[in-house]
């Protein structure tokens, strides 16, 4: 079971990429919870300058855009 | 290379559409569609190519150039970093704290706070498209002189006791972001492009068009009458006007050309750019969740201060 966070405080970018994290997971088929991390202390602690990022089970995997769908997805294949 | 725009505009304006060169209408149709298909052009191909260089300075990295430099050297390369790195608002507080956290002295994050919004590629394009090379090179020297100036100056004045306190805390993780391929570099570019573009599109156009009814229906010298050199308050009174318009920055550097033709000083001119490029109230705003208030009224006052100074400086030489 994974977990992906978007790490950002909110803005329009954050939200989108939250969007795209969403439609990955359900064209997938995957049971995997995205959360939002708009706590700066978590955010940091992922390594996150340049937000929005994305984390797969903490791990970090890109910071500062807003990946796409298919983006996503490898990012779950992975 | 920039001549190819005039004779389409020649083109569509006069040949296409049959407008008379010598009326105001025909004048300002021209200036309108000459200028648009320059500044997309010019700001498709600039922004494209500094997205590629960014992809290469992610703040991420940033932070550790930074981190033990000595103290001129830092915010030197503070100030010219935030040229290239990618910044936008929403950033500015874990970018804040990022880099406080790697050891970035308090000073140097504001030199590269204060260069980063206002020394952009947006604003460079247009005033290259629109002023020429000479004006675009003079906005980017003073606006690293004013960031490494007003840098110096708040670190000087030891204010780290004003931030935030919880900032102090934060501990930043070892996260890594992965580096990205080649291809990958591309695509950030191209997606980074089309963000910009849909962005500003409108203030743009509008800006072009409100400097294009400038252009050619404001009379010649009308500006000097108010705002030419010999008005000692000009240069303040454009700072002020300069800092609520941030979010049309885009906009607004096509009607100062105009507003330049008609009269306005240089040094008038930059700092009004400067001002609704460095200072923005939704920034300070977003600032103030990292800054207590002492030194959020410090940082907009130097840098106001540094940005009149070079206002006045460059009306007193040109």
């Amino acid at each position: 079971m994974k977990n992906i966070e978007i790490l950002g405080p909110g803005c329009p970018r954050c939200k989108q990429l939250a969007e795209n994290a969403e439609k990955a997971v359900a064209e997938l088929g995957l049971n995997v919870h995205v959360e939002k991390v708009s706590d700066m202390k978590r955010i940091l602690a992922r390594g996150v300058i340049s937000t929005p990022g994305i984390a797969v089970d903490g791990v970090l995997k890109g910071s500062g855009r807003v990946y796409t769908v298919e983006d996503i997805k490898a990012m779950l294949a992975a | 290379m920039l001549i190819l725009f005039t004779r389409l505009a020649d083109l569509v304006a006069y040949d296409l559409l049959g407008l008379n060169p010598t009326s105001r209408f025909g004048e300002s149709i021209h200036f309108f569609i000459e200028d648009t298909a320059k500044i997309f052009v010019l700001l498709a191909v600039i922004v494209f190519l500094v997205a590629i260089v960014r992809s290469f300075f992610p703040p991420e990295k940033v932070r550790r150039f930074l981190s033990g430099k000595g103290r001129f050297v830092g915010h030197v390369m503070a100030a010219g970093l935030g040229v290239v790195t990618p910044f936008c608002s929403c950033s500015a507080c874990p970018l804040f704290i990022g880099f406080l956290e790697a050891g970035v002295p308090l000073g140097v994050t504001f030199s590269f706070l204060i260069s980063s919004p206002m020394v952009n590629e947006v604003a460079l394009v247009l005033l290259f498209g629109l002023f020429g090379w000479q004006i675009a090179l003079i906005y980017l020297v003073t606006g690293l002189v004013v960031a490494v100036v007003a840098g110096i100056v708040i670190g000087w004045l030891r204010m780290e006791r004003f931030v935030a306190d919880y900032v102090w805390e934060i501990r930043m993780g070892r996260g890594e972001v992965p580096v990205m391929t080649g291809k990958e570099r591309v695509e950030y570019a191209a997606d980074y492009v089309r963000g910009i573009m849909k962005k500003i599109w409108p203030y743009v156009i509008g800006g072009i068009a409100a400097g294009a009814f400038v252009h050619g229906y404001v009379p010649e010298g009308f500006l000097l009458r108010f705002a030419g050199p010999t008005n000692p308050l000009a240069v303040p009174m454009a700072v002020i006007f300069g800092v609520p318009l941030y979010a049309n920055a885009a906009g607004v550097i096509p009607v100062v050309q105009a507003l330049m033709e008609k009269g306005l000083p240089l040094g008038t001119t930059l700092a009004f750019m400067m001002a609704v490029t460095a200072l923005s109230f939704p920034e300070m705003v977003i600032l103030s969740q990292v800054l207590k208030k002492r030194l959020i009224w410090t940082f907009i006052g130097i840098v106001t201060a540094a940005i009149i100074m070079v206002g006045y400086l460059f009306n007193l030489i040109v």
